[in-house]
């Protein structure tokens, strides 16, 4: 099948067939990363601009990279340093990059729907790399591209998504992508932190690690976000620790094979003890290096073509 | 449509093409065969195992995908597949040999030149086809052919193998 989008926003509203697709093509960019020369000339000439209004350094990292792999001029934009600060809109700053003569948008932008703005108003192809709490694309897919590389396929796999649930796009867009696919999703954490109503995404609520990851497949941590500590959310991070951290004796409640997922950056003694982040269960540097192979592939499958 | 060769005719060209192989290259420690996909992997395993049998010791085979090199990217309105490239060998001083089924243009062999390259330095690189149809675009010409075989532009050549189609096969269509 062809991938016919001019834009990747979301997984809400890519089919099953479309995110296969990726998880293919990204393989064998996952080779390429492999050889001496770790570049192909594909989208010589073409021009990506990274805008970024939002703290990042392994999405934009990855992004420059894998653009940059597949031999594309990159412009790497930050809100700090622009004339955003001048009081410039987004689209108005987008449109004066436009008229640079560019392919491509990378946005992260804390205001969910900033992308999808961007992508109705522009020519350009335009790749959401996170958008506030609404959706994080192309972390999702980087994570089921590893899942399916190390347990062969998606469906029927138990996953487990631990910790700050309300506040993740990577949660958001991973329980998308799992249940297209046929996963079974488990989300769990304090109740500040589960959004309400998130079963009707199709997932099953707990409130007890313990009894969130009894057989999982895939335990995926999520950050706990310092930042949002002075809102009342939280007692303490001390307490939160004593109930959702990743401790070994939890861990042993899943399955034997069962393997460990953070999307970063992790916070070493809090959602994850330091020695099961370096465990032989963890895959969060699997997830890193496959990142660039995924987003190859995006770049590619939205740009390689006239 | 006609056909052009058959699996008689097929198994003919690519034993006289490997013997040719074997004659050039003597010793075939050096030798490496790199198929160019999808149909010069299956010949170019077929060759493996023919000098295999002819000159004894096995000869390295490995599959390239050169979708990521083609010139015409920006020209097509369709998406090609990106399909794996394999190459389980340093190419590092090798004498390479590419295989492919039809040589046409020659933009497929330039394209799979760069993409070898990128591997390493081989000591060199020759080109192995079942069929030349000419209509060269590039400066590229084939060292070990099965087949010449005059051609229009209108026209079509489809080789089958046995591995993907079911059966060998090259057929001369006409283009719709």
């Amino acid at each position: 099948m062809d991938f016919k989008r001019k834009d990747l926003l979301g997984l809400e509203d890519l089919s099953p067939e479309e995110i296969l697709l990726i998880l293919d093509t990204a393989k064998s960019f996952r080779e390429v990363l492999e050889r001496p020369i770790k570049k192909v000339p594909t989208l010589r000439g073409k021009t990506i601009v990274n805008l970024f209004f939002e703290a990042s350094t392994r999405t934009r990292m990855s992004f420059e990279l894998a653009e940059k792999r597949l031999s594309a001029d990159v412009l790497n934009f930050s809100a700090s340093t622009s004339s955003l600060v001048k009081g410039e809109t987004l689209l108005d700053t987008a449109k004066n990059i436009l008229a640079l003569r560019v392919d491509c948008f990378v946005l992260r932008h804390p205001t969910p729907g900033a992308p999808h703005l961007l992508a109705g108003k522009l020519p350009v192809s335009i790749i959401n790399a996170g958008d506030g709490a609404h959706e994080h694309p192309t972390q999702a897919l980087l994570d089921l591209y590893t899942i399916r590389e190390k347990k062969g396929h998606i469906e029927g796999v138990k996953i487990a998504i631990v910790g700050d649930i309300a506040h993740s796009r990577v949660a958001r867009s991973n329980i998308w992508g799992l249940n297209k696919l046929g996963a079974e999703v488990r989300v769990c954490g304090p109740p500040t932190l589960i959004p309400p109503r998130i079963e009707n995404m199709g997932v099953k609520v707990f409130y007890s690690i313990e009894r969130a990851l009894r057989g999982v497949d895939i335990i995926m941590m999520l950050r706990i976000q310092r930042e949002r500590q002075n809102k009342g959310l939280l007692p303490s991070l001390s307490e939160y620790r004593e109930f959702f951290s990743l401790t070994e004796e939890r861990i042993s409640l899943a399955k034997k094979d069962a393997l460990i997922m953070h999307p970063g950056p992790v916070n070493r003694g809090i959602e994850i003890p330091a020695k099961v982040a370096d465990s032989e269960r963890s895959i969060i540097l699997n997830q890193v290096t496959n990142g660039i192979a995924v987003r190859m592939a995006i770049l590619y499958l939205l740009l390689g073509r006239r | 449509m006609a056909k052009l060769m058959d699996e008689m005719d097929m198994r003919r060209a690519l034993l006289r093409l490997s013997h040719e192989i074997v004659e050039k290259n003597r010793d075939t420690k050096n030798l490496a065969l790199i198929g160019i996909h999808r149909r010069g992997i299956s010949l170019a395993r077929r060759i493996s195992k023919l000098i295999e049998e002819i000159a004894g010791g096995k000869v390295p085979t490995g599959s390239l995908d050169i979708t990521l090199y083609r010139d015409d990217l920006t020209r097509i309105a369709y998406q090609p597949v990106v399909r794996n490239t394999d190459v389980p060998f340093p190419v590092d001083d090798k004498r390479i040999i590419l295989v492919d089924d039809v040589l046409y243009t020659g933009r497929t062999i330039r394209a799979a030149i760069d993409a070898l390259l990128d591997f390493g330095r081989p000591q060199k690189i020759e080109l192995a086809v079942l069929v030349d149809r000419g209509h060269r675009e590039l400066p590229i010409r084939a060292d070990y052919v099965g087949k010449n075989i005059p051609t229009s532009s209108e026209e079509m050549v489809e080789v089958r193998v046995k591995e993907l189609d079911g059966r060998d096969e090259v057929l001369l269509l006409k283009r719709k």
